[in-house]
This record gives structure tokens, C-alpha cells and sequence, in this order.
């Protein structure tokens, strides 16, 4: 195969999106994924990549309103569409209730899973202001966490649906 | 439930140590602010990717770099050829040791790929997709050999030979022909065969565990930096800052003050961040480019190329009397070294009996080399394979001897003055106080119901101190900054802060801790063998009294009177003794007039820490196991350890509690699988199974505090000893729920439904 | 690689003919973005089919429900009443991958990877689900059992796509239920997938009776000894073991990193008689 001197550019397609509730506008090549796109090209850092592969929920984003693995969306197909990452997860200054919980609770050893845990739980939130610890568990079985043996993750996120509850 | 159990804590009101602050660290974590291995982007800068062997052990005929060269957009591309060779040597490495003849060819293959995954070559470029691109290019030659993936077939005198040139260290006599054993280490106290000959029973196993990933979730990620005059800058994700600069340092032949490493935050080790593969790589790639280069492992890469600990056979052999005294006990450990010798086999042999305090004791051990990843340290490392096995016949024999599983223990639990087969005495060590906390523990009376099963285990670690450097500099407004140099893996920037706190007398928010680069500390070990809260502690506590000393001298000084008329108390210098009498001077005032009586204000401790203390667990868990499917669920889970001091508790537990969730995977599901060609066919977290969030319950902890007397406030490490015991409780937990002793991990559904119809179709002839 | 998102069936039939074999259809992206990132596969275009009307949502009328194929199944499982009718059904898509998949995954994606251990699949055979498929000729309405021929392959023709799925309206005294073992309690591939959908008449005896089985041979099969063995009983002891035999005595399964071959078909009866029993207990409680 000759291969030499041949290196194709790939063209880049124009996405113009919402995160964290900014415009944005990119450019991307179609294989690109969204968490490259976030990561490389946007510089928001704070979604992980832990396997590409849609299996550890570290780059957890919300996509108009739906939790996803931002390693299992195409950059193109934010096209119009509406992201939500950690960076946006704070109010200014003030902490989500969900990230003081996990502050105050140690849910947190290396705080590589971190991000996109709390991503999740504002997304089960969202949906379901009083789970149970099983449907905590069960909803974040998408998130690994190699660290806390998820003890104080889950303590966190029931503690916070209360507060966020009003209780 | 968590719990702390205070033991001894009569002599000292502490203020600031066992509280649970928020890290300083924390909202850079819960915002995405931190910055993890592969958070940093350079100017200028390329990306690296590795080219690796297809081949579990082939011979490396030839490799044509050119094409790759050639592409546009491709700036550096390494072989072997641009490392030097280096001379067989080992160099002690905390709990491991290192070869750096080893190491040169476990980051770049050169005779040989002796793995699926090693690395033979590696390119920088533009882009990722250019890399990516260059890879293909190029074109290795190799001359596929047989491959040997099992200890007892390499260790046959027909298997293929890894290494040529290796015969077995400790073998008398020395072997005539080369082999695939490393090593073989031999610890042993009294007589056993007297001591068996002493028993009522005598049960031996045979065991087996296959090996398994740290799991980390952050891949292993470094940006490398060299300019033309050969400094060089080096960000990664790793464990210890310096072993990373003088392990790199010697592959590329650098002086070791020219090549500064900053640890960037590392998103989980347990040990398997304790050595280098891409870091080196990336540094030689930028030498020769010029421009920055960062790499990053693939999951797949992570799982074929790093981690993971040994997969082993192991036999064991206890005898006890018909009271319950344990007469004598035996071992014969079989580790997995992976490609290049240095398993953890001899730890392995040191723990696996530690827990007890025994006559007639002997071990021995193999380290042997096998088509597979080198291990690296994991969590314990080799402790949890060989106590996996001890804990299975002491339960076992328990049950022989109808005694409770607890009580057999306690009557042979090693404690203050008992001496382990591996030499020492120890001194004060807490594994009574786990064994009755466990005991009173109300998981412990839980009735069980049908196809449940309830077991326990202990475990023991040794921990470790070693060199370690910290400063403590005083600002003019009284705040104080600390710099440690041990990457924090898990919130020792707390529990360091809080150290430093609580010595100078201050509030926890006036200390900032950050982690130092290589430049900013003299050496420091790195962050691992449980020894950051231990030694860094250590280190923080003697810089803190350092300042105190100065502080002090600057009130005499203020005061005029003699130093030792300045007490420090509270944050405040005192005038005692009748000297003067002057209102207490707090620590800002002397921070803010420092200036004019004699210069900043600053405290350094560079020590080798010494005398850290084993820490001891002890887990109970109740099990679970559906007959028709053999699905094991873990229903409850207790950990009880000694920690010494717990200076931020819920920390403490974080490490209990994920130590053992790490445990309940390598018991219940996670192995590596390799196909016949050598090939690892679960490289991703889809089918390498570690527990997900769903598949737990809580974990309960208790801390028991048997303070070391050899940390000033009494710490120990806690980070390891949390994965020893849980492979042993739930095999007992299973076996209590069944009636079938389980001794090959995992413990997965078609081994568990094997032996369950196996047992049926015996029971019904 | 080229990304195409066309707004219509029509064009994308076009686009996947154009590049014959060289198109991939792109719908919730869970298997098709990691086969791309692994370099399993490299399509000339992508043909994203989100955008076409059709291939998105829930419709019902008194014959029954109509889904687009590319609906997400976090979608399907909050729809109440395809919930209602279907529980098996959804309980099946529901297990497809984490949470943060099912608001990607789509049934007409579980079914065209072509998985043999796909989870939707045994459940939407045992449903009797008719797919719906799209191609240079026409549509065309297909029992959705015939659709994968292999692992990785199916019966789909040049330029043909899967549009949406019809599932009857469920008779009265009816039920369906989805089991799987996996080794965890979630994120796993199904070891063996169990679906089973049965009627019964007002005396509770079994009339109707069909059993999907996946991973246990190169596709998921639908096991009509097995759905025999149930009816004219009441699903007592006797049909339930005649149940678990039939189905286990259809397996082809291999030895993999998953499960052994004694393991998955063992378990695939075991499975048979559980999932049997749920989808019993519902029809049951479905009285009209």
C-alpha cells in the first residue's frame, strides 16, 4: 500500500448548538464524537473519557434533556440541538445542591467518575425528585466509580433529592 | 452504619484532627475544574500514539519506520532503537521492585514482544487522525514463538522461554539451565511437620485467581515538554511525581534535575500508576520533534498494555487441634509476574499468615514470567491472593471444629509481641479489636434465610513509610501554604491540611495544601503502600513544629526573652514561666511583622518515615446465591479495620468501602480472558465486569483506633488493607450458602451453577 | 467518512443505495459509534435517520401500537400505554445498556446490529412484532424474527432500512414478560434472554403461547415447541417443565467470555419457566 504523502484533511462540518445555555458554534469532522468535540475543540475538560465506548458514563452529558454518553453522539448531531455539561452545573458561585451533597457526604476519592455522576443524578432528579436508593442505584449503573465502593455517591444523591425536596 | 471506635484517645483534644471537612480540593472535583492527565492541551502540541504487538511472544525480525516518517504531518517516530540498553538491575521501588533492563523493554519491545499489547513502536503528529494513520505504515516483521500464559505450564521444563537468559534466584542449587522462574523466596518459622503432627485436623486446598485490573477509570495520560537545550517538562497522570522523573530520567539518559514532572490530578491509581509507559515515550518523541507531545491510552490499551496483579496458584495447609489452636501452617504460592519478572509473590508470602499468631509456619513462593502484561502493584499487592486462600481453610477448619468463625480467630489472632513468620515483633495492632467489633456488630446476627450465606475473613497489610519532603510556608496574612509531595488519590490533601491545622493551632481554612512538582521538594516516594497520611503526615507535623520553633523565636525575639520562656498553644505564642507578662501573640501578627524580625517564616521536613504500622480488617458479608442460575448477590457488607488515627474519618471509609466493592468484583466476575492465541478477548469495561452501582448494597464500616505509637498521632495507612479480606469472606459467605467450598476466582455464575449441579448429581447417586 | 442526515425516507433510501454496502445507518449510534471507534467498520457516510419523521415515536389506534424505529427507548419505556400493553416488551428495551443508552438506543438499532444477544429482539418475537422496512421498492412488512440471518447480518436488502415496528393490540387475558442473565445487575450483554407473550381463556387455561430466545444460537430464535408446551395448560409444574426443555433443547450456544455452552442452555429452560410465569401472573391479572 503506498500510502506516503496522501494524508486526506477531512472536511469539517459548521454545528451551531446551545451548552450551558451560550450559543456555540464548531467545527467538527464527522467522526468526531461530542466529548471530542467538548474536550478538543471547546476545551471543556471537565467531561472524561474513561472508555469511548459507552461503558463507564464518565463523559455524561445532557442532551435536550436526555442523559447521554457524549462518547456515543457525533459532534454533528448537536447541530440545534441543546447541551448540558458540568460547567454548567453551578448557578455562579453557588453550588447545585447535588455537588455541596457530594462535598459534604466524600462522594468523591480521585473525582474522575465525579462529573459525569452528577450529571446523572440531575438528571434522575429531574425526573424523579424522591428515588429510592434502588432506583439511585440502578439509575447510575451507567457511572463507574473505582473509588468509594459508591456508598457516599448514593448517600449524596438521596440527601440532595431531600434538600432539593424541601425537607 | 458507620462507626468510629475510640481506643485511647484520653491523652490529646484534638481539634481539628477526626472531623469531617470538605476537602480543599473538592470543588475543583464537583465543577470539572480539575485537571486530570489529559486535561492539559500545549501550544504547538502533538499527539503520540503507540504501534503494538499483535502477538502474545514473537520475535521482532524487523521494522520499517519510513513510510510513517513520511507522512505529511508526522514529526517523530520511535523504536527501542532510541533508547539506550540498560544492565539488569534492581532497584527497590516501595512494595515492588524495578529492573531497569526490564523496564527499558516494557516500554518499548526490543528483542522480543513478549505480550499481546507491547509496545514496539510509537508516533507523533498533528492530529490524532494523522497518528493514527502513521501507525499503519508501519511495518513490523515478527517471527511468531509459542506462548505460555499459566504458572504451572510455564514453570514445566518444555514451555517456551520468555527470557533466555533468566535463571531462578534463591534456588539451591543454583539451576543449570534457564527457566521461566524468576525467583523463588522461602519465609519459615518452627517445625511444621511437628506442628502438623501435633493436629486433630489437617485440611489442605489447592487455590487458584485469575489476574485482575486495578480499574482505574482515568486512562494513563501525560503531556511531555523538551526543548532544544534538553530541559524538559513532563504533566502526567501518576502516583508519584518522582519515581516518574528518575525512572525517565535513567531510560533517557537525563540528568535528573533537567526533567521537572508535575502529577497532574489522578483519576485513580491502586497502585497501577506506580510505573511508566507512555511518559518516557512521549519525552523522546518530543526530544526529537521539538514540540510538545501528549499521549493517552485507549481502555483497550489500559487493559492490554498496563496493570494489572498476578493471577496464581496457591496450596494451603493448616492443622489445628480440637480446642482450636492452630498447630501449624503451610503455603506454596505460584504468581503470574507477566512478561518481565517482579510479581508480587513475596509480600504475598509475608501476608499470608500475618493475621495469626502461629508456632510452626512456612511459606514459599514463585515468581514466574508468562505471555501477559507485566504486573504492576495493585492495592496490597499479592496480600489479597495468598490470604484469599488462608482465609478460605481457616474458615473451613472453623467449621470442622465447630467454632464460630470469629471465635477460631480470636483464639489465634496475632496481636501486640507476637512474631510473624516474616521476622518481626509487632507492636500494638488491632485485629482483636476488629474480630470483636465485627462480633458485636448487629449485620452479625442478621438471620439468614434460605440460600443465604454468611461469611468472614480477615486480612492483614504491612504499610509502608519512606522518603518523604513537605514545606509549610507562612504568608504575611497568616495563612499558610502546604506542600506535599505525594500525589493525593483519595483526600490526603485533607487530612494533611488538618495535620498542619491542628499542630500550628490554626483553622483548617487558613492552610492551603497543594501538590508540589519535582522541583518544589526534595524526593518523595510516591503515593502508595498506604503511606501518604502516614509519612506525609509525618513530614507536615515535623515542618509544622519546625515553624512553630520559629515563630516562637520571633515572639522572644518581639518579646526579648528567651525562647524557651515562648510556649505555642492555640495559634498563639505564650510568655511562660514568669518571663514577661504579655497577651498571647497570635499566629497572623507574627506572620505580618515577620518581615522585619528576621525574614518569612517557613517549615520544611525532608525524613525517611519510619515505623509505619500494619493495619488489620476484618469484613463480614452475608451472600445470596440463586441454585438455578448461580448468581451471587451480595446482600450486606461490613468492614471493620484498624486505622490507627482516622484523621478524616469519612475518608477512612471511602477507602473501607471501595476497597471492598474492588474485592467483590475479583471475587464474583472480574478476570482477564485470552483467547488460544494469547489475545486478551475482554479488553473494555463491557465484559472486564467491575461492580457497577446496582450490583452493591451500603457498605458498613467501622474504625477502630489503635493508635501507632510510632506516628506522632498515631496513623496508620488504610488504603490497602480494605481489599485483603473480601475474596476469602464471600468464598466463606458461598460456601455457608451452599455447602460447596469455592476455590478459583472469580466466582462467576457458570462456575457457581458447575459445582452446584455437580454437587446434586452427587447427592442424588 | 461523510455525515447525512435526510429528512426523509425517500432520500435516505437513495443515500444508502447510492453507497451500496459503504452506508451505515446511524440511529441511536450505541453500537454503531463504538464499531467506528474500534475501526470495526468505515462507512463512506453515515445516513442519520433521526430526522425523518417516521422513524420517531409512539402511535397507537385499536389495532395496536406503531413504533419509529429509531425512537429512543427511554422514550418507549415512559410511554404509559405501550407500557400497559406491552410490559415485556418494554422491559426488555428498558434493559438495553445504562441509562445514559436507553436515551439513545432504539429498537430498530438493537434489532439491525444484528447481536444475537440482543435484548429487544426474543421479546418482540414472542410480542409477534411485524417490522416495517423501507427500500427502492416500496415498503414491505416482515415478521421481525426474519430480519437477522446471522450474527452481524440480515435479510435487508440493498438501499432497505427498518422504519418502525407494529405490535398488536394485546388480547384480553394476555401477558408478556423479558428475563436475561447477565453476571451483573446491569451494563452486561444478555448469557441467555428469555421473552415470552400468552393468552388465556376465561378459565385461565393457556391458548396462546410464544417464546423468543437470544444468545443462545446465531440469532434469536422463536421456539414454537416451547410455546406449545404451554398451551392447554394452566402453566402448572408439569407444562412448565415441558416448557424448559423445549427451550432448552433448541440452544446452539458456544463457549465464550460470556458463558459456557452446559451454562446457557440450562439456564435458558430456567429462564423459560420464570419469565413464562410472570408473563402468567399478568395475563391473569388482565382480566377484561
Amino acid at each position: 500500500m503506498d500510502g506516503t504523502r496522501k494524508f486526506k484533511v477531512a472536511t469539517k462540518h459548521h454545528v451551531t448548538t446551545t451548552i450551558n445555555g451560550d450559543p456555540a458554534e464548531f467545527l467538527c469532522t464527522p467522526e468526531q464524537t461530542l466529548l471530542d468535540v467538548l474536550r478538543d475543540v471547546l476545551y471543556l475538560t471537565g467531561s472524561k473519557e474513561g472508555c469511548a465506548s459507552g461503558d463507564c458514563g464518565a463523559c455524561s452529558v445532557i442532551l435536550d434533556g436526555r442523559l447521554v454518553c457524549s462518547c456515543l453522539v457525533l459532534g454533528v448531531e448537536a447541530e440545534g440541538r441543546d447541551v448540558e455539561t458540568i460547567e454548567g452545573m453551578a448557578n455562579g458561585d453557588e453550588l447545585h445542591p447535588l455537588q455541596q451533597k457530594f462535598l459534604e457526604h466524600a462522594a468523591l476519592q480521585c473525582g474522575i467518575c465525579t462529573p459525569g455522576f452528577l450529571v446523572a443524578a440531575k438528571a434522575l432528579l429531574a425526573r424523579n425528585p424522591d428515588p429510592t436508593e434502588t432506583e439511585v442505584r440502578y439509575w447510575l449503573a451507567g457511572n463507574l466509580c473505582r473509588c468509594t465502593g459508591y456508598d457516599k455517591i448514593v448517600r449524596a444523591v438521596l440527601d440532595a433529592a431531600a434538600e432539593m425536596r424541601g425537607n | 452504619m458507620n462507626d468510629v471506635t475510640m481506643k485511647g484517645l484520653g491523652e490529646r483534644m484534638w481539634k481539628v484532627v477526626g472531623t469531617r471537612p470538605v476537602r480543599p480540593d473538592g470543588v475543583d472535583k464537583v465543577t470539572g475544574r480539575a485537571k486530570f492527565g489529559a486535561d492539559l492541551n500545549l501550544p504547538n502540541m502533538l499527539i503520540g500514539k503507540v504501534l503494538r504487538s499483535p502477538h502474545a511472544h514473537a520475535r521482532i525480525k524487523s521494522i520499517d519506520t519510513s513510510k510513517a516518517q513520511a507522512l505529511p504531518g508526522v514529526k517523530a517516530v520511535v523504536t527501542s532503537a532510541d533508547f539506550s540498553d540498560l544492565p539488569s538491575e534492581f532497584i527497590p521501588a516501595g512494595e515492588m521492585m524495578v529492573n531497569f533492563r526490564d523496564m527499558t523493554r516494557n516500554v518499548m519491545a526490543r528483542e522480543k514482544a513478549l505480550y499481546e499489547g507491547h509496545a514496539v513502536a510509537a508516533v507523533a503528529a498533528i492530529s490524532e487522525a494523522v497518528a493514527a494513520q502513521a501507525l499503519k505504515l508501519i511495518e513490523v516483521e515478527y517471527e511468531v514463538l509459542p506462548h505460555v500464559m499459566d504458572v504451572a505450564q510455564a514453570m514445566q521444563p518444555d514451555a517456551p522461554l520468555l527470557h533466555e537468559s533468566m535463571y531462578t534466584i534463591g534456588m539451591e542449587p543454583k539451576p543449570e539451565k534457564p527457566s521461566n522462574v524468576a525467583k523463588r523466596v522461602e519465609f519459615a518459622l518452627g517445625d511444621v511437620a511437628a506442628g502438623f503432627a501435633k493436629a486433630d485436623v489437617v485440611i489442605e486446598r489447592e487455590f487458584t485467581t485469575q489476574p485482575v485490573h486495578q480499574g482505574y477509570i482515568e486512562p494513563h495520560a501525560c503531556v511531555a515538554s523538551v526543548s532544544e537545550d534538553g530541559q524538559a517538562e513532563l504533566w502526567c497522570s501518576t502516583q508519584g511525581q518522582f519515581i516518574v522523573r528518575n525512572f525517565c530520567a535513567k531510560l533517557l539518559g537525563m540528568e535528573l534535575s533537567r526533567l521537572r514532572v508535575t502529577a497532574s490530578e489522578i483519576g485513580g491509581g491502586f497502585g497501577g500508576k506506580t510505573v511508566v509507559y507512555l511518559e518516557p515515550l512521549a519525552l523522546v518523541l518530543s526530544r526529537k520533534a521539538a514540540q510538545p507531545v501528549k499521549m493517552v491510552m485507549s481502555r483497550t490499551e489500559v487493559f492490554k498494555a498496563s496493570g494489572p496483579t498476578s493471577g496464581a496458584r496457591i496450596w494451603v495447609k493448616i492443622g489445628a487441634t480440637r480446642d482450636g489452636r492452630i498447630t501449624a501452617a503451610e503455603a506454596l504460592l505460584k504468581y503470574q509476574a507477566g512478561a518481565f519478572q517482579g510479581s508480587p509473590v513475596q509480600p504475598g508470602c509475608m501476608c499470608a499468615f500475618a493475621p495469626y499468631d502461629l508456632e510452626n509456619v512456612k511459606v514459599v513462593g514463585f515468581d514466574v514470567v508468562v505471555n501477559r502484561p507485566k504486573v504492576a502493584a495493585y492495592r496490597a499487592p499479592g496480600g489479597p491472593i495468598s490470604e484469599f486462600a488462608v482465609e478460605s481453610v481457616i474458615d473451613e477448619l472453623a467449621g470442622r471444629l465447630n467454632l464460630d468463625p470469629i471465635e477460631f480467630r480470636l483464639k489465634n489472632a496475632a496481636k501486640e509481641g507476637t512474631k510473624a513468620a516474616y521476622g518481626p515483633k509487632f507492636g500494638p495492632i488491632g485485629l482483636v479489636q476488629t474480630l470483636e467489633a465485627a462480633r458485636a456488630h448487629r449485620n452479625y446476627g442478621v438471620p439468614l434465610k434460605a440460600n443465604q450465606g454468611r461469611g468472614v475473613a480477615s486480612g492483614f497489610w504491612f504499610n509502608i513509610g519512606g522518603e518523604t519532603c513537605a514545606a509549610l510556608n507562612l504568608t504575611e496574612d497568616g495563612s499558610v501554604t502546604l506542600v506535599a509531595g505525594t500525589p493525593d488519590i483519595g483526600g490526603s490533601r485533607a487530612s494533611l491540611a488538618m495535620m498542619a491545622a491542628e499542630e500550628l493551632g490554626i483553622a483548617l481554612d487558613k492552610v492551603r495544601p497543594i501538590i508540589g512538582d519535582t522541583s518544589a521538594l526534595g524526593y518523595n516516594f510516591l503515593t502508595g503502600g498506604s503511606r501518604v497520611t502516614f509519612s506525609s503526615g509525618m513530614a507536615v507535623i515535623e515542618a509544622a513544629r519546625e515553624m512553630i520553633r520559629r515563630l516562637r523565636e520571633r515572639a522572644a525575639k518581639i518579646w526579648e526573652i528567651p525562647l524557651d520562656s515562648v510556649a505555642w498553644e492555640d495559634g498563639h505564642a505564650r510568655a511562660v514561666g514568669g518571663a514577661k507578662q504579655v497577651a498571647p501573640m497570635p499566629l497572623a501578627e507574627i506572620a505580618k511583622t515577620a518581615g522585619k524580625t528576621g525574614g518569612p517564616i517557613v517549615g520544611y521536613a525532608a525524613i525517611n518515615a519510619q515505623g509505619a504500622g500494619p493495619s488489620l480488617a476484618t469484613h463480614v458479608v452475608d451472600v445470596e446465591v440463586d441454585p438455578e442460575t448461580g448468581k451471587v448477590t451480595v446482600l450486606r457488607y461490613l468492614a471493620v479495620q484498624d486505622a490507627g488515627r482516622a484523621v478524616h474519618p469519612s475518608y477512612v471509609e471511602g477507602q473501607m468501602q471501595g476497597g471492598a466493592v474492588q474485592g467483590i468484583g475479583w471475587a464474583l466476575n472480574e478476570e482477564y480472558i485470552y483467547d488460544k492465541n494469547g489475545r486478551m478477548e475482554n479488553p473494555g469495561f463491557l465484559d472486564y465486569r467491575i461492580p457497577v452501582c446496582s450490583d452493591v448494597p451500603m457498605i458498613d464500616t467501622v474504625i477502630v483506633e489503635v493508635p501507632n505509637p510510632r506516628h506522632p498521632y498515631g496513623v496508620r495507612g488504610v488504603g490497602e488493607t480494605p481489599i485483603v479480606p473480601p475474596m476469602g469472606a464471600i468464598a466463606n459467605a458461598v460456601a455457608n450458602a451452599t455447602g460447596i467450598r469455592f476455590t478459583d476466582l472469580p466466582m462467576s455464575p457458570p462456575r457457581v451453577l458447575k459445582a452446584i449441579d455437580e454437587k446434586h448429581a452427587a447427592t442424588s447417586k | 467518512m461523510d455525515y447525512r442526515a435526510p429528512a426523509s425516507v425517500k432520500e435516505a433510501v437513495e443515500l444508502l443505495a447510492l453507497h451500496d454496502g459503504r452506508a451505515h445507518v446511524l440511529a441511536g449510534g450505541t453500537d454503531l459509534l463504538v464499531k467506528l471507534r474500534g475501526g470495526f467498520v468505515a462507512p463512506q457516510v453515515v445516513v442519520d435517520v433521526k430526522a425523518i419523521p417516521q422513524l420517531r415515536g409512539i402511535e397507537s389506534d385499536a389495532r395496536g401500537f406503531r413504533i419509529g424505529a429509531a425512537t429512543s427507548c427511554a422514550e418507549l419505556a415512559e410511554h404509559a400505554a405501550f407500557s400497559a400493553a406491552w410490559p415485556g416488551v418494554v422491559e426488555a428495551l428498558h434493559l438495553i445498556g445504562s441509562t445514559q443508552i436507553q436515551g439513545r438506543a432504539s429498537a430498530g438499532g438493537n434489532l439491525c446490529n444484528a447481536s444475537p444477544a440482543a435484548d429487544s429482539v426474543p421479546a418482540m418475537i414472542a410480542a409477534g412484532a411485524i417490522c416495517q422496512v423501507a427500500g427502492p421498492a416500496g415498503e414491505r412488512e416482515v415478521p421481525v424474527e426474519k430480519i437477522v440471518t446471522g450474527p452481524g447480518r440480515t435479510s435487508l436488502a440493498r438501499g432497505e432500512f427498518v422504519v418502525g415496528f407494529r405490535l398488536p393490540k394485546p388480547p384480553p387475558r394476555s401477558g408478556d414478560a423479558y428475563l436475561r442473565l447477565i453476571p451483573r445487575t446491569e451494563m452486561d450483554i444478555a448469557v441467555v434472554g428469555v421473552g415470552v407473550s400468552l393468552a388465556l381463556d376465561d378459565k385461565g387455561v393457556c391458548t396462546h403461547a410464544r417464546v423468543g430466545l437470544g444468545a443462545v444460537a446465531p440469532t434469536a430464535l422463536l421456539v414454537e415447541a416451547a410455546g406449545k408446551a404451554l398451551i392447554g395448560t394452566r402453566l402448572d409444574a408439569p407444562a412448565l417443565a415441558a416448557l424448559a426443555a423445549a427451550t432448552s433443547a433448541v440452544c446452539k450456544p458456544i463457549d465464550d467470555k460470556r458463558g459456557t455452552i452446559a451454562y446457557r442452555i440450562k439456564v435458558a429452560g430456567v429462564l423459560a419457566r420464570r419469565t413464562a410465569a410472570i408473563a402468567f401472573d399478568r395475563a391473569r391479572a388482565r382480566n377484561p
